[in-house]
């Protein structure tokens, strides 16, 4: 696998996307472009700067609580200090992340296609994406300062407070209308781009995650973004609806940001799934086992997924029958995941396993998301949530998921697919390093909030009783060393874009979909004809037993 | 399932994409609209005879009316498409400014209604307001958000329709190129739609 | 059979949209004349009853998904399931509080 010197592969007629010269040029070339792949970059350049805006917050959140007291910051800025990180990290990092990404640049690859059903919208969503961005920043700088309300923005607080609570509402609900129309446009795409002979079983398995995702996307969102509209309504207006003062429903406040933003976790982690079942077949060298459950349970998560929103508020008043129904559906939607974590371990099974990086993070994918989501189902149970409703058990336990997850699986796909996005190769001893200090720090980070959290700390406080300082200090220690290897991962991949070995080669991990057929980087068009698929995808001809075909045993 | 056209066409056209697209974007339109149902639904659940009483304050005779109007308005604009498809570009065009016309009718009635309640002192945060139950205070903050918020979405269709008129007069809209016409349409019916369920919620509940 | 380009299927005559709204402005009316009999709580069932009639009118008619292929049709079923679950599990909820 040689990742450096040019190769025969290279075309030389056409040249690369990036090379592409369309109707504009230089950044106009970029910013007016409706090409999927330039799109796909744009959202990057977005997505990793707020990665980083979110993660110094976190830092920062992370060095106030070293130890107890104030330490760096007031009690009202640290207040702001997690509502901006759970925002930026929520509404403009996780949520677009994958999809806008990998989903814009390799979907209409995936399917066959030369672009997405609705380019120019596609480009309008990335607008979108920017403004939304822009305007939580400004949230920062305007009179008034960034909102102290949490990410969650419960009422009444969120109607009282003076902080500039307006801003990142607006900034959510145009950040939704981006995501409403990236799915939009994935649902058209999928329905009416796949190449001839791709029938649905023969799409490989992260177009059926982005598939079930964009439908989430679609009709998840507007639910959240006429609730945020009804919170800045209030707060202008006084109408009433979300002042309790006039008559207004806390509760109902609630069950309406969750019948949105617990769908929005599925959102977050279907498409690191789809990434996790595009890699593991690779580098094990096999099939992936139980295509079609893997399939299906995607769009079981995304059924399933919109029946469990009020166990986030089995605190907050609900009857006692509702909790009892919630907690019930809540154990179902284990299920579609752990069929997914099961077919990938089976996957595994006598593969022929290479350890490259992008293994290595989706390996560590499984271990965290399995503690992110036992601990989850935990939190399902009525009587456990009791008592760690509120506390750093449940921050670890979604950091697990989101970050263990869906970060971890957005590393993976970054280094996946970095040398065909852009023809350039890392360096590969670095980038497990990278990986190795991320995955240790990252236990060290979130471990301690899942004990300390059964012990009694409550999130939220930037102040707590001596008895969990050591938790907290190895904690913030944890973070460090994560911070260390994300910015050595991240120093890796911009010196290979800029000075790393070239890529020519088509298929430099021997990966059986079709963006291994193309060009590297691609043309504009992806193909120069557009394939008739025959086969399904993965079919790894080495170790490969047949199980789920033929029954036959080697 | 569609084919690809050969590489060397840039552009291809697929109007069953585009309303595929349309009727994605409609659900959320109906998903949001859905969301403000379902906090009119606990509040009235929770609060019956204090939105019964609210609800004395509007006008039945008007509310129907508006019915009436937007119902028509629904149908002239499938008549401008059977119009254009049967290449009758004028009556096409008549109807689609028929239909913004109607749109037109339903603003000034909802003007109307609304500066009757504004100057009777009924509008949110006024002292009068303030003065009703908490059940009251809500239905009338429930009623301006949702006929706003419905009101905007009139608007809106209003321009869009106008800007197909334009198409259609200048030969960009034609007999065999009219999907644009067609998914303006979806989207003022489903603004219909949401007046059809706004209209027995808010004003036959006495 | 999905067409690309044209949709000869939906088409209809202006008659058929006439009549249609016909039967939408009779349904208005018996909602209505429902409202002023004072049924109490079955006013509502039937105004939203007498709703859903008419939603369906315009939907199959006016916006010609009777004419449209299986897909849009599992569509529509999907975003409406998800409103309907949505309201039925936020009243499992408030109905017993």
């Amino acid at each position: 696998m040689s990742a450096d010197a040019v190769t025969l592969d290279s075309n030389d007629k056409e040249p690369s996307y990036l090379d592409f010269k369309g109707k504009y040029s230089g950044i106009r070339g970029w910013i007016f472009s409706t090409d999927h792949k330039r799109i796909g970059i744009l959202y990057m350049i977005g997505i990793l700067t707020f990665f980083i805006a979110g993660a110094t917050f976190g830092f920062l959140m992370r060095l106030e609580l070293i130890s107890p007291g104030e330490t760096i910051m007031s009690a009202q800025t640290y207040n702001r200090f997690f509502t901006l990180h759970g925002v930026i990290m929520v509404f403009l990092f996780i949520i677009p992340g994958i999809p806008a990404v990998f989903g814009n640049f390799f979907l209409p690859i995936l399917i066959g296609a030369k672009d997405v059903a609705f380019p120019r919208l596609n480009l309008f969503s990335w607008y979108l994406y920017l403004t939304g961005g822009i305007l939580a920043l400004l949230s920062i700088v305007m009179p008034g300062g960034p909102a102290d309300t949490g990410w969650t923005f419960y009422i009444p607080y969120s109607v009282r407070t003076d902080t500039n609570v307006i801003f990142s509402l607006c900034a959510a609900f145009v950040l939704g209308f981006s995501s409403i129309l990236t799915g939009l446009n994935f649902v058209t795409t999928v329905h009416r781009l796949k190449a001839l002979g791709m029938g649905w079983f023969k799409m490989p398995l992260s177009v059926w995650s982005f598939y079930a995702t964009a439908w989430v996307q679609v009709l998840a969102t507007p639910i959240i973004g006429i609730t945020l509209l009804l919170v800045g309504i209030e707060r202008v207006l006084h109408v009433g609806i979300f002042d309790p003062a006039l008559g207004g429903d806390p509760v109902l406040y609630q069950h309406l940001f969750w019948i949105y933003s617990h769908p929005a976790v599925y959102i977050m982690i279907l498409p690191a799934m789809g990434m996790v079942s595009e890699i593991i077949p690779v580098f094990a060298h096999r099939t992936i086992f139980g295509y079609k459950f893997i399939a299906f349970s995607s769009i079981a998560i995304a059924l399933f997924g919109s029946l469990v929103w009020a166990h986030h508020m089995f605190t907050a008043g609900m009857s006692d029958t509702g909790q009892f129904i919630f907690s019930l559906l809540t154990m179902l939607v284990a299920i579609p995941s752990a069929i997914k974590v099961f077919n990938w371990i089976a996957t595994l099974y006598k593969g022929s396993i290479e350890l490259a990086t992008p293994m290595l993070y989706v390996l560590a994918f499984i271990f965290l998301f399995t503690i992110g989501g036992l601990t989850g189902v935990m939190a399902g149970v009525i009587a456990i949530d009791i008592q760690i409703h509120d506390t750093s058990f449940i921050v670890g336990h979604f950091h697990y998921v989101m970050f263990g997850g869906t970060g971890f699986a957005l590393f993976a796909a970054l280094h996946y697919w970095m040398p065909k996005m852009f023809g350039r190769m890392y360096n590969r001893k670095f980038a497990k390093i990278a990986f190795w200090f991320v995955f240790i720090g990252f236990n060290f980070l979130y471990f301690p909030m899942l004990i300390m959290g059964w012990l009694g700390m409550p999130r939220r406080y930037y102040d707590y009783l001596p008895q969990f300082h050591p938790y907290h200090l190895i904690s913030t220690i944890g973070s460090w060393i994560v911070i260390a290897g994300l910015l050595l991962m991240f120093y890796n991949l911009f010196k290979a874009l800029k000075s790393g070995p070239v890529v020519t080669e088509k298929n430099i991990w021997g990966g059986e979909t079709l963006e291994w057929q193309i060009d590297t980087p691609p043309i504009h068009e992806n193909f120069t004809e557009i394939p008739v698929i025959e086969e399904s995808p993965y079919q790894y001809k080495e170790n490969d037993l047949n199980l789920d075909e033929n029954k036959e045993e080697k | 399932m569609s084919t690809q056209e050969h590489a060397a066409t840039h552009t291809h056209r697929d109007d069953y994409g585009a309303r595929m697209g349309m009727w994605l974007f409609l659900f959320t339109e109906l998903i949001l609209f859905g969301g403000m149902f379902l906090v009119y639904s606990v509040y009235r659940f929770t609060n019956q005879s204090e939105f019964h009483l609210a609800a004395t304050e509007l006008n039945t005779i008007i509310g129907t009316f508006n019915t009436a109007i937007l119902l028509t308005s629904s149908l002239t604009m499938a008549l401008s498409i059977t119009a254009i498809q049967k290449n009758n570009k004028s009556l096409s065009v008549f109807f689609q400014l028929l239909t913004i016309l109607l749109g037109l009718f339903f603003m000034m009635n909802k003007y109307f209604e609304w500066s009757a309640k504004i100057n009777h002192g009924l509008f949110p945060g006024s002292d009068e307001l303030l003065t009703k139950s908490s059940g009251e205070i809500l239905f009338f903050g429930l009623y301006y958000v949702m006929t706003g918020l419905h009101g905007l979405h009139v608007l809106v269709g209003m321009i869009l329709i106008a800007v197909m008129a334009g198409f259609t007069s200048r030969g960009i809209i034609t007999h065999d190129n009219y999907v644009k016409l067609e998914n303006t349409g979806l989207y003022w019916h489903l603004v219909d739609i949401i007046w059809i369920f706004l209209f027995p919620l808010f004003y036959l509940i006495t | 059979m999905e067409n690309n380009n044209s949709h000869s299927q939906n088409s209809h005559s202006y008659g058929i949209y006439i009549l249609v709204w016909l039967a939408l402005v009779v349904l208005t009316t018996v909602t209505v004349t429902v409202a002023g009999l004072d049924l109490k709580t079955l006013t509502v069932t039937v105004a939203l009853v007498i709703a859903s009639i008419k939603s369906y009118l315009v939907i199959t008619i006016f916006m010609h998904l009777r004419s449209e292929g299986k897909t849009f049709k599992v569509f529509v079923m999907v975003a409406l399931l998800f409103l309907l679950v949505s309201f039925i599990l936020l009243f499992a909820d408030y109905s017993f509080q």
